[in-house]
């Protein structure tokens, strides 16, 4: 029913209104002295260099594509964990089925390599 | 005066809303107090002194603390992108405390004909909910990485992000087990399931897969690269100040509040006592403080993983370990038919 769903809305709102007042309260009160060292970036003393806006190692990517994989393939076990009772051995035989084909990739990934970080 | 029934529960779910984030913030103020006081004593300190060590006044520290962090400077460092940066704590906040909306905190409980439900919301797919909820979290964390255009800030947010996505799997599949013993995502019947055996009996190794992964989405220790002083200064939060800061550490300190609350109500038994004993809040609020205690006394004392250590132990582990869990599980249950 989408009405169960208009507590969480109301929690939605609570909790962007504190974020907010937070927000406000600390930008109002606060003293505001500026100076140039101040707003340069900290890097333990030494005089900043170039921009940290860079290019992001691409192992990060591979990461995030692993985790989109898995993910999907749990989020796939959640209404068969709800319904396990009733599917029985049907069920238990279709996700075997399904998890060895994920395995296949799980292994390939393994061998390639791309669970290790260096 | 007849009251139009929507109205009221409106103002019912307002009300609670308003109290669950009241309670949660002074939750936050005390745990940064009981924390120093722990740590201090596990590392043979005298801990926080001078608002005063012993008696009522002890527990002014937190006063003390929440006005000095309120007056301190609002600064935004140059070359910042001004709006990200200043949202991405607000964000994170705002997401932590959004996943005690559907976590059940007492049995309902009736007065004067009014059932009151210590729940804001019973939704079917509340498991799902927390799961989707909790991996929110990264974006806040990134975002103020990114935004505060400084190196270390970017690599803690780098960092963070790959570490929770990678154990936000294990941790999600840590509780298909218990969904499959429970036939529900809704945490309210997972709850009332347990009665009088809790979860954690059928599912052990399910438990200490989530535990694990728990301290791993709080960036905690031994997890805690995203924030490892000794080579990211801060992480980060490394350019945040004032209460910006505050609240990217209120939201460290609410999640760490709401993992335990999951754990207990999924493992637990939520508010059920052992033994089917006196069901109420006071149980689900003793068994988060055992947890809560339990992060404490690990900051005090694990050192930290190695980031490839962390990413190994994720991928080829845990995950493995999980599937084997869940899939050990459906096989015991099919045998025994139930």
């Amino acid at each position: 029913m989408p009405v169960d769903y208009l507590p969480i809305l109301v929690m939605l709102i609570v909790v962007s209104a504190f974020a907010a007042i937070a927000l406000t309260i600390s930008a109002l009160v606060g003293p505001r002295r500026p100076t140039p060292a101040k707003l340069s970036p900290y890097e333990s003393g030494m005089p900043p260099f170039g921009s940290a806006r860079r290019r992001v190692p691409v192992k990060y990517y591979l990461t995030a594509v692993l985790f989109i994989l898995f993910d999907i393939e749990i989020i796939f076990f959640y209404p068969w964990a709800v319904l396990f009772r009733q599917l029985g051995w049907f069920g238990l035989i279709e996700m075997a089925l399904f998890v060895l084909v994920l395995l296949v990739g799980y292994v390939y990934v393994w061998r390639k390599g791309g669970f290790d970080w260096d | 005066m007849t009251l139009d029934p929507f109205m009221v529960m409106l103002l019912d779910v307002l009300v609670k809303a308003i109290v669950i984030v009241v309670a949660l913030l002074g939750a936050y103020a005390y745990m940064t107090l009981a924390e120093r006081y722990v740590m201090a004593r596990v590392q043979v300190r005298i801990g926080p002194n001078r608002v005063g060590r012993v008696g009522p006044i002890a527990v002014l520290q937190p006063v003390a603390d929440a006005v000095k962090t309120i007056f301190k400077e609002d600064f935004c460092p140059a070359n910042a992108d001004k709006i990200v940066y200043t949202l991405a704590p607000g964000l994170a906040v705002a997401i932590a405390l959004l996943a005690w909306a559907v976590i059940p905190l007492s049995p309902p409980l009736t007065i004067a004909g009014y059932t009151i439900h210590f729940y804001i919301a019973d939704v079917g797919i509340a498991a799902l909910y927390l799961l989707a909820v909790g991996s929110l979290g990264v974006y806040a964390i990134v975002l103020g990485g990114w935004s505060s255009n400084n190196k270390y800030s970017l690599l803690g947010g780098l960092r963070s992000a790959a570490q929770m996505i990678s154990y936000e799997v294990s941790l999600g599949l840590a509780l298909v087990g218990v969904l499959m013993i429970s036939g529900s995502l809704s945490l309210v019947d997972i709850v009332e399931k347990q009665s009088p055996i809790w979860n954690v009996v059928w599912q052990p190794v399910g438990f200490v897969l989530y535990c694990i992964c728990a301290v791993a989405e709080t960036n905690r220790v031994p997890f805690d690269l995203p924030e490892a002083e000794t080579e990211l200064v801060a992480g980060y939060s490394t350019e945040y100040g004032s209460l910006k800061f505050a609240l990217f550490y209120m939201a460290e300190y609410i999640n760490i509040v709401t993992v335990s609350a999951i754990a207990a109500t999924m493992f637990l038994g939520g508010y059920q006592g052992p033994f089917g004993l006196l069901p109420g809040a006071h149980w689900l609020l003793l068994k988060i403080a055992v947890f809560i205690f339990i992060f404490m006394w690990m900051r005090a004392t694990l050192p930290r993983f190695r980031y490839d250590q962390l990413m190994r132990f994720g991928w080829k582990v845990l995950l493995p370990l999980g599937l084997a869990n869940v899939f050990a599980t459906a096989v015991v249950m099919v045998l025994l038919g139930r």
